[in-house]
């Protein structure tokens, strides 16, 4: 919450105007994103966080940053950047270039900035949610007051390996809160068509977690219930379990050109009636913290921005061929292939 | 230097107090290793000696396990887990191959995976299809891991210390039939074996037998048959699989002209077939006679003894392979 907030402002004018920036840099930087795959820039799957940009603007501001661990799944970028690491370098990892977070070995779905604390950035579907007991676990072990991030996929809260984790992290206290972005697709799987209850929240319950479902479109709510179980968990030391309810303007991937197939287009004007934007911007014109000039001057700013990033990124030279080798071990170079 | 005649077990479980008191970032994870003082008894004692923050018992669910160690290790912990066996490895493939083997690569060398995988691997005695898996092989298909199969105390102490320090992740492997086993450990708990470095178990120059892990003992036992028929067989401990000294797998068969590879893993495209190869390729010119495997035979383990012991090369296999030279 903001510090010296009037008591009907949600947040103060500054941090209403930073979340308005980041989610608009998410917003362009990700659409700069599909450009560059349209361009054949990018390659390889690429998922846009479009639509579910609050889910990093609030969930990020209310840790400390470069201290809290966050890990993800594949639609990764956002966290990237809202967390600091260096945005010509998040899009030179998604271009393959040697000015990425990876110098081109991890993509778009595989985003790590240890200076800053994201531990990816993983493709296999409820993968990282061991991983990230792990962090939790190491936080722990050592006395430390960190609390873990693991942002899952609503398809990846059906995975064997996420109840081992969710059964793990409870068992043992760990200070990790679950966040399930419930975007309400599987790929193109309906939630009702692939979980056996769709109130996700509950799935936290059997394992002692605090476990809630809140909204994911604005911002504002978010932040404060962020803030408020960040504290908790931090606290008490204890996991916590968040279904957030949102949904992805795009497709799944870049690969899915027919969204048709599994949602209407009524059903997606629908959804983006709650545009997280639009009522952030509903927001400030109602409480006469920013006039539609300063928002379109603040966005004209961001995609200036956001130009100026691909430039920098698509300058970035490609690696070289030895760079193959690099990186396997931490101290030898695996057997030259044939 | 000074040595004590420990079991191969003994040894395992010492060096893990000696990694333990040496580093606050080494724990222990798995499967009854605490309370129940571990499956083999490898960790006997141990949780009563550091408590249930370095000895963790977990619940039965390998992929988290080895997450969890992942993601400590990510950090700097330095995680050693036990699988109960390794053939409970296979639920955590994923965990491994997709997640721990790659961090380092996918990570552009940001984040390292200071992991070690242990527990027993290999036919026990009668505990059928789905308890006696040799997985070394598979893992050694995978870059970004290191694989190790020591086949004394001695090297168990000296490798396992190594791979305790390693910053990469590393398989463990112990054959069960080993455990008794005993031998002269050095006292020194710095002592550490490099990875990739082969060591030649008996001198002999008329052929060489490649193996690792217990199979070792099982070519001691042939070249002892085979000095009776006059034949002079070395023996090359390979140690480690992965990286793999193939230098010193070479210069014997340089010598000695004729090789042959024992494994207890199925014998179709496990390990010994990628040892059996490399030699074919570059010690063609060297060759007298083709290389020959000796494996363990392509079925499931059976349970009964009678036909587990067909399954599991012996020594009259290996005396029969060197007689077909």
């Amino acid at each position: 919450m903001a510090k010296q907030a009037e008591p009907k402002l949600a947040a103060s004018p500054a941090d209403l105007e930073q979340y308005y920036r980041e989610m608009l840099l998410i917003r362009h930087f990700e659409e700069k994103c599909n450009f560059a795959y349209r361009q054949g820039k990018a390659g390889g799957y690429l998922h846009v966080y479009i639509g579910m940009e609050p889910l990093c603007v609030a969930w990020l501001n209310a840790i400390r940053k470069g201290y809290d661990y966050v890990i993800t799944a594949y639609r990764d970028h956002g966290h990237a950047l809202i967390l600091g690491s260096d945005p010509v370098s998040v899009m030179a990892e998604i271009m393959g270039r040697s000015g990425g977070l990876s110098r081109g070995k991890g993509g778009s779905m595989h985003l790590y900035d240890l200076k800053h604390q994201l531990y990816g950035g993983w493709g296999i579907v409820g993968g990282h949610t061991a991983l990230g007991g792990g962090l939790a676990l190491a936080a722990k072990y050592r006395g430390e007051d960190r609390v873990t991030l693991c942002y899952l996929g609503d398809g990846a809260a059906n995975a064997g390996v996420f109840f081992e984790t969710l059964n793990m992290c409870g068992l043992w206290d760990l200070p990790i809160i679950f966040i399930i972005e419930n975007n309400e697709f599987a790929m193109g799987t309906r939630l009702e068509y692939h979980a056996a209850d769709p109130e996700l929240w509950k799935r936290g319950v059997p394992f002692g977690m605090k476990s809630e479902r809140i909204d994911g479109m604005d911002v504002l709510s978010m932040k404060a219930e962020a803030d408020r179980i960040v504290d908790y968990v931090r606290r008490e030391q204890k996991p916590a379990f968040v279904e957030v309810m949102t949904y992805r303007f795009a497709g799944h991937g870049s690969a899915d050109n027919d969204r048709q197939l599994y949602r209407t287009k009524e059903e997606e004007a629908h959804a983006m009636l709650r545009d997280p934007i639009k009522l952030l911007e509903q927001y400030m014109r109602d409480h006469q913290i920013m006039t539609d000039e300063k928002m379109e001057a603040i966005e004209e700013d961001i995609i200036k921005e956001v130009d100026h990033i691909y430039e920098q990124a698509d300058a970035s030279p490609l690696p070289g061929a030895e760079e193959v080798y690099q990186n396997v071990y931490s101290d030898m170079e695996p057997e030259r292939g044939h | 230097m000074a040595a004590n005649t420990l079991t191969y077990r003994d040894t395992i479980r010492q060096t893990l107090i000696e990694e333990l008191d040496r580093d606050e970032n080494v724990f222990l994870i798995g499967e009854d290793i605490g309370r129940y003082q571990g499956t083999f008894r490898v960790t006997a004692g141990l949780f009563d000696r550091y408590g249930a923050r370095r000895v963790v018992d977990t619940p039965i669910t390998e992929p988290a396990i080895v997450g969890f160690a992942t993601g400590a290790a990510m950090t700097g912990l330095r995680p050693v887990v036990e699988m109960m066996t390794m053939s409970f490895s296979i639920l955590a493939l994923d965990q491994i191959i997709n997640h721990a083997a790659k961090i380092h690569y996918m990570t552009g060398g940001q984040m390292s995976v200071p992991i070690v995988i242990r527990g027993p691997g290999g036919a026990a005695n009668q505990l059928s299809a789905q308890h006696s898996h040799s997985m070394e092989g598979w893992y050694a298909h995978v870059p970004g891991l290191k694989v190790v199969a020591p086949s004394t105390p001695e090297c168990a102490k000296g490798l396992l210390k190594r791979a305790i320090r390693d910053n990469d992740p590393v398989i463990f492997t112990e054959n069960p039939g080993l455990y008794g086993v005993k031998g002269d450990v050095p006292e020194d708990p710095d002592f550490t074996i490099p990875f990739g470095v082969a060591r030649i178990a008996k001198e002999g120059k008329d052929v060489s037998l490649i193996a690792y892990s217990r199979m070792v003992h099982v070519c001691l036992a042939a070249a002892e048959a085979l000095a009776k028929d006059g034949i002079d067989v070395e023996v090359v401990d390979v140690r480690c699989l992965l990286p793999l000294d193939t230098e010193t797998i070479y210069s014997s068969v340089r010598k000695t002209h004729r090789a042959v590879v024992v494994y207890e893993d199925w014998r179709s495209g496990g390990f010994g077939a990628e040892i059996a190869s490399r030699v074919s390729e570059d010690c063609f010119d060297d060759l007298d006679a083709p290389v020959l495997r000796v494996g363990g035979l392509n079925t499931p383990m059976p349970y009964t003894r009678v036909l587990e012991l067909e399954c599991i090369p012996n020594e009259r296999d290996v005396v029969a392979a060197v007689q077909k030279l």
